[in-house]
């Protein structure tokens, strides 16, 4: 079973780019470790032979023509966005 | 005319002969939600410019003769579900300002029928919750008590139902979030067979679990809106090609010879006792028009909450994904670069619960415990899925408790997250093996709080289901669906 401690949460924040302040890492920490603890039920059952379920789905592969079909107005798509300029949406910078 | 009375059918009717007209029911309801928001906190948005006009405009179509299956019935819409040009929230601070550029498909077919889209409902974050106290914009109070928690995560489309704010309303259920809150309202709450429903413009949380469904006071409602929302959908790669089904003209009381299940593992310890006799009650009138009751046994059932969060999660940390201050409304202030702003747009856009669940699921996802978790509550999956096909390969429908316990105080779950998981664990285990379900009232405990009975079926058989229910329906003389029916 996986050690969970504050470094391991601190690594999956990072992962999810999310961050914790420190006053809610104990907390935070302490609720993840029960659920893991939890879920390690899952150990008792011996599953080597079963082949996994991803999804419950009839379809195989929805395919369709390659043809040109109606799309939302840049406008509309962009009325959302913080920012945007020249009917692009716009962001901080990337590098220093 | 007696509006607060009227089913959607009689609303269709009485517009469609020019007895009332489409504006008279959205002002009566509106007014009704209005003066009880305050108390229900039922709405996140509710547009009474927006809605007065589509009244008109179907009163206005009806003078030229137009027909609809819906037509002038306001119904009320999560606030998941897109709707073009009115704000969708998913009760979110980062989307809590976001206006869809398009209409989810389901919107689009209630509109084709002439249906009102009648506000927005409020929900848990991201429809991750069992109480509704998840919602940026506030919990949301169950009109039986109003101390107490109306279920989740589809808790103000239950309350729309059960405080009579509307005639109907649409939910998603991705655990349980349809029929949870329609057992703790005590209204009728349905999660159709995956693929049946397009989830084109419903904001994804687990896409392989999520399905859009009716809340409703009566069966009869409950077949209609489902046979309106049925339609294969192209852009949905995952709806089902299948001819619409006409629930509710093919409605039959007769159940004789129905076989029965009654899993063994569903009546276990935790369970409350009224509950139990509610249920045990039920399958007394069922027996009596003519069902055979089998017990049956569903041996993975308590597994269903451990692989559900580790799916669902890892489903959700992928769909979250998105909402990194880019295309969406809100972008945290003052960041020096792109990825502090994807963190802190992040960290102050998401509440507790939605953190925790990306958390999870990246945890589940990551590399070193992918095998562990993911792929293992993944064949974990195989196993509930199979209990399922082996039972229904004995019986046509399944029979059981919708939630182990009725409605709880608000504050009571929220600072233990299993606590509040473990009540989906009726629910949770039919999204995992992609069926449908429904919730029906089945009487109320000694608090005079709703209990609801799950009836689960096979495969796209939502009909069975709907008949099971009605005939239940007609036998108990209907159901007292809102603590203001006669008021």
């Amino acid at each position: 079973m996986a050690e969970i401690n504050k470094d391991l949460v601190k690594y999956i924040a990072a992962l999810a780019r999310l961050e914790f302040d420190e006053e809610e890492l104990d907390d935070f920490t302490e609720k993840f470790k029960n659920i893991l603890d939890y879920v390690e039920q899952l150990k008792e059952l011996n599953v080597d032979n079963v082949a996994p379920t991803y999804h419950i789905n009839f379809n195989y592969n929805a395919m369709r023509e390659d043809e040109v079909r109606e799309s939302l107005e840049i406008s509309q798509v962009l009325r959302n966005a913080p920012d945007k300029k020249e009917g692009f949406f716009k962001v901080p910078r990337v590098l220093e | 005319m007696n509006i607060k009375k009227l089913n959607t059918i009689e609303i269709k009717n009485s517009i469609e002969n020019r007895e009332i007209k489409a504006q008279e029911i959205a002002e009566y309801y509106l007014k009704r939600a209005i003066s009880l928001q305050e108390k229900t906190n039922a709405f996140i948005t509710l547009d009474e410019e927006n809605i007065l006009k589509q009244a008109k405009d179907i009163d206005n179509q009806v003078e030229k003769g137009f027909k609809g299956k819906l037509t002038g019935v306001p119904i009320a819409i999560k606030d998941n579900i897109c709707t073009k040009g009115l704000r969708t929230t998913c009760a979110s601070k980062i989307l809590s300002n976001f206006v869809p550029p398009y209409d989810a498909t389901v919107i689009e077919n209630l509109k084709k029928e002439g249906a009102i889209i009648f506000g927005k409902t409020n929900m848990d974050e991201f429809a991750m919750g069992s109480s509704n106290e998840t919602s940026y914009f506030g919990p949301v109070k169950n009109p039986w008590d109003m101390e107490r928690i109306p279920g989740g995560s589809s808790g103000g489309s239950a309350v729309a139902v059960s405080a009579i704010l509307a005639p109907a309303s649409l939910g998603s259920d991705t655990g349980g979030s349809i029929r949870q809150p329609a057992s703790l309202c005590g209204v009728v709450g349905m999660k159709p067979t995956y693929g049946r429903i397009s989830r084109y413009g419903l904001i994804a949380f687990g896409s392989s679990l999520d399905q859009i469904g009716p809340f409703a006071r009566s069966i009869e409602d409950c077949a209609l809106i489902l046979e309106v929302i049925s339609k294969y959908d192209p852009r949905d790669s995952t709806s089902i090609n299948l001819k619409t089904p006409e629930y509710l003209k093919n409605l039959n009381e007769d159940i004789r010879g129905l076989k029965i299940g009654v899993p063994k593992e569903y009546f276990i310890d935790g369970v409350e006792e009224d509950i139990i006799k509610g249920i045990n009650d039920a399958v007394e009138i069922l027996k009596k028009l003519g069902a055979e009751i089998r017990e049956i046994s569903l041996p993975h059932t308590k597994y269903g909450i451990a692989v559900y969060y580790l799916i669902a999660t890892a489903e959700a940390s992928s769909n979250l994904a998105r909402y990194d201050g880019v295309k969406y409304g809100f972008r945290a202030e003052n960041v020096k670069d792109l990825k502090e702003m994807y963190i802190k747009t992040k960290k102050e856009g998401f509440g507790e619960e939605v953190k925790r669940r990306i958390m999870l699921g990246t945890f589940s996802l990551a590399s070193g415990y992918y095998d562990a978790y993911y792929k293992k509550a993944s064949k974990v999956r195989t196993l509930i899925k199979n209990d399922f096909v082996n039972a229904f390969e004995k019986v046509d429908v399944i029979l059981c408790p919708t939630s182990p316990t009725t409605a709880f105080k608000i504050g009571e779950k929220t600072n233990d997250p299993i606590q509040m998981y473990l009540s989906d664990i009726f629910t949770i285990n039919v999204n995992l093996a992609g069926i449908p379900a429904i919730s029906v009232p089945c009487g109320f405990d000694k608090k005079g709080l709703p209990i609801g009975m799950q009836i689960i079926g096979n495969y796209f058989e939502e009909q069975v289901i709907l008949n099971a229910s009605y005939a239940y329906e007609k036998a108990v003389g209907g159901f007292k669906f809102s603590p203001f029916q006669e008021e």
